[in-house]
This record gives structure tokens, C-alpha cells and sequence, in this order.
């Protein structure tokens, strides 16, 4: 049995531990709302970007001398997984989540026979070296940044175009968390290189169509877009993960202030039993004392 | 009046309809006015001209990277940056 001077200590720390997990969910209950308002005010952009791009391959179509971005490089040997985490922890199972779709996906490319390389974009995806000592190219860290620029986007993405010209791999795939809900967010492994344009409605989307009139040219056009949806994809999936991370800390710390609850609920009643022993045996000891006279 | 947006990554920045935009092309400047002929150009680096009105001072926006495309429904510029 504890003394009760340990019982109040450990109730006094249960409870400071219960005002950061408190203060915590809050924090992040107001970024969550930040985030998923700026994931909002990305899609028009996006959106539009997608539609162009689509209009545009179907009318170039892929030949010999399209970019690489869009033909590939012909083989399917070495595939590099984009890993975006946070650059914080605490979020419940986020980046075990993240983390755990990019090995899923590195064994079974392995299993094929492939090679697998990763590309770090956050601290938190660094648990990987753990598993593949070698297989790191790079590790990028996001900074402390308060609000998410589309700069940091670009830079991963330019990084990764250049790696992808100077030949060190061939398919590039994109690990996130989508947010769903503050309750739910999935992980989800995407290929971004080459680009998979999108097909389909196109001819529904653009009206007199037929006549619009391209500066330079549409291969020029095309060209130019496609490292921007390469960048615009990783953007998307930063904001997504910003909006999952603080979602999942919030719901992580709710739990955790609830546990501290009933912790301190059970200590609580542990003390005042063991109070009450105290006193119950003390009185004994007097009455016993006084009946021996 | 012609119905202009501008839209970067981050935010849609402008929606709204003017008289008239002058875009920076890449192969050289253009304006566009209500009722141009569809088209999709590549920008450079520049300013974005915009008049309110016929006549009115033009307001500057600089401009980042990205493309214009004029369809029915009016222009729209993507940017990487826009201020």
C-alpha cells in the first residue's frame, strides 16, 4: 500500500499531466480548423489545374517525344516512396499509420523483385531507417513553419524531378494521411511519377473546344504543366496531412484527458481509503488505550 | 464586363468582373476583353494589369509562374504567386 503522501504526489502529477493533454487538444482543435480551411481554398486551384490538364493530354496524347513526366521511363525497376509525416508527435497513430502504408507497399514491390528507395519529407517518417538502413535517399525536413507554403511543395518537388532526370529511379509513389474527419483520417499511397492523367469527361467539361487557341503550343503547355502537378500533388498532400495530423492529436489527447480522468478518479479513491484506514486504526489505538485503565 | 479569377495554390485571390486584363504571356502581352476568343497561354514573370472600368487606372498584381486560359465563361489565371 502506497503512503499517502505518494498517493497526493501522484494525483498532483496526474493532474498537471491532464491540463497539458487538455491544453494540447485545444491547440489543436483551433489548427484544425486553420488547416482544413486552407486545404478548402487550395481545391479551386487544383481543380482547374486537373481540368486543363486533362483537356490537354487527350488532345497531345502520348508519343516518343512526350515528356518523361508523362511516358515514364520505359522501365518499372526502381521505385521511391515519398513518405510525408509531421515534424511532431503526439498525434495518436498518425505517422505509425503513414509509415506503415510505405512498408506495406516496400515489401510487396520487393517481393516483386523491385527496388525500393524512400524519400523522407518530415521527421517523423525517420523511424524508417530502422527497417532500410540504405534505402534513404533523402530526408527532407519541413521546418517550422507556422503556415504551409506552396514553396516547401515546390522544393520537395523540384528535388525530386531532378533525381527523376538524373535516372535514380523510375515510378515515384506519394504516402499521406487523408483527412476525413477529426475522428478519421486513411493513409493513402499514391503514384505520382509518371503522371497518370486523368481521362474520360473531357469533351463535357470544355465548351467550343475545338477552337481555342494555344500559346506556344500544346506540347509546350503540357510540358510546362506537368512538374506543376507534380509539385500541386505534394502541396495537396501536405495540406491533407496538416489537417489529418492536427485531427489526430486532437483526438489522441481527448483520450488522453479522459484516461488522466479516471486515473485521478481511482487514485482519489485509493487516498481516502487509505485516509480513512489511517484514522479508523488510530481510533482503535486510542479506544484500546483508554479501556486498558 | 468580363469575368476574371485568379487563383494560386493557397487561395483564390481575385473573382470578380472588370473591364479588362492585361496578362504577360509568355509569347508576348495580351488583353483580354469580354467576349476573346477562347485561348490557353503560358506566363512569365510580370504584372497583371487590371481595369475596373474603361479608362479607370489600372491595378497591378504581380505574378509568379502558371498559365491563362480564356473560355466562355470568362479568364482565368493560375499563379504560383500572386501579390
Amino acid at each position: 500500500m502506497a503512503s499517502l503522501k505518494a498517493l497526493k504526489i501522484r494525483i498532483g502529477s496526474v493532474k498537471s499531466t491532464q491540463k497539458i493533454t487538455k491544453a494540447m487538444k485545444m491547440v489543436a482543435a483551433a489548427k484544425l480548423r486553420r488547416a482544413q480551411e486552407a486545404a478548402i481554398a487550395g481545391r479551386p486551384y487544383a481543380e482547374r489545374l486537373e481540368a486543363v490538364m486533362a483537356s490537354l493530354a487527350s488532345k497531345v496524347g502520348v508519343t516518343e517525344g512526350s515528356s518523361k513526366l508523362l511516358a515514364g521511363t520505359g522501365k518499372d525497376q526502381v521505385h521511391l516512396l515519398v513518405v510525408a509525416t509531421s515534424e511532431r508527435g503526439l498525434a495518436g497513430a498518425f505517422n505509425t499509420n503513414i509509415v506503415r502504408a510505405a512498408r506495406k507497399k516496400a515489401e510487396e514491390l520487393e517481393r516483386q523483385g523491385k527496388t525500393v528507395r524512400f524519400y523522407l519529407a518530415g521527421k517523423k517518417g525517420r523511424v524508417l531507417r530502422r527497417f532500410y538502413p540504405d534505402g534513404i535517399v533523402a530526408d527532407h525536413e519541413l521546418g517550422q513553419h507556422k503556415v504551409l507554403g506552396f514553396d516547401q511543395a515546390r522544393e520537395v518537388a523540384d528535388d525530386l524531378i531532378a533525381r527523376y532526370e538524373a535516372g535514380e529511379f523510375d515510378v515515384a509513389h506519394l504516402f499521406y494521411a487523408k483527412f476525413q474527419s477529426a475522428l478519421v483520417q486513411i493513409p493513402i499511397g499514391q503514384q505520382i511519377i509518371p503522371v497518370s492523367v486523368p481521362t474520360g469527361t473531357v469533351s463535357a467539361a470544355n465548351d467550343g473546344d475545338a477552337a481555342v487557341e494555344y500559346e506556344p503550343d500544346e506540347e509546350a503547355i503540357l510540358a510546362e504543366l506537368l512538374p506543376r502537378n507534380v509539385a500541386i500533388q505534394i502541396f495537396r498532400a501536405m495540406q491533407e496531412n496538416a489537417a489529418s495530423e492536427q485531427g489526430s492529436r486532437m483526438t489522441a489527447m481527448d483520450n488522453a484527458t479522459r484516461n488522466a480522468g479516471d486515473m485521478i478518479k481511482r487514485l482519489s479513491i485509493q487516498y481516502n481509503r487509505a485516509r480513512q484506514a489511517a484514522i479508523t486504526t488510530e481510533l482503535v489505538e486510542i479506544i484500546s488505550g483508554a479501556e486498558a485503565l | 464586363m468580363l469575368h476574371f479569377e485568379l487563383v494560386t495554390p493557397e487561395r483564390l485571390v481575385r473573382s470578380e468582373s472588370v473591364y479588362m486584363v492585361t496578362v504577360p504571356g509568355t509569347e508576348g502581352d495580351f488583353g483580354v476583353l469580354e467576349g476573346h476568343a477562347p485561348l490557353m497561354s503560358t506566363i512569365r514573370d510580370g504584372d497583371l494589369l487590371v481595369q475596373r472600368t474603361q479608362g479607370a487606372v489600372p491595378e497591378t498584381i504581380a505574378i509568379r509562374g502558371g498559365f491563362a486560359e480564356v473560355n466562355a465563361k470568362g479568364l482565368t489565371v493560375l499563379a504560383e504567386h500572386a501579390s
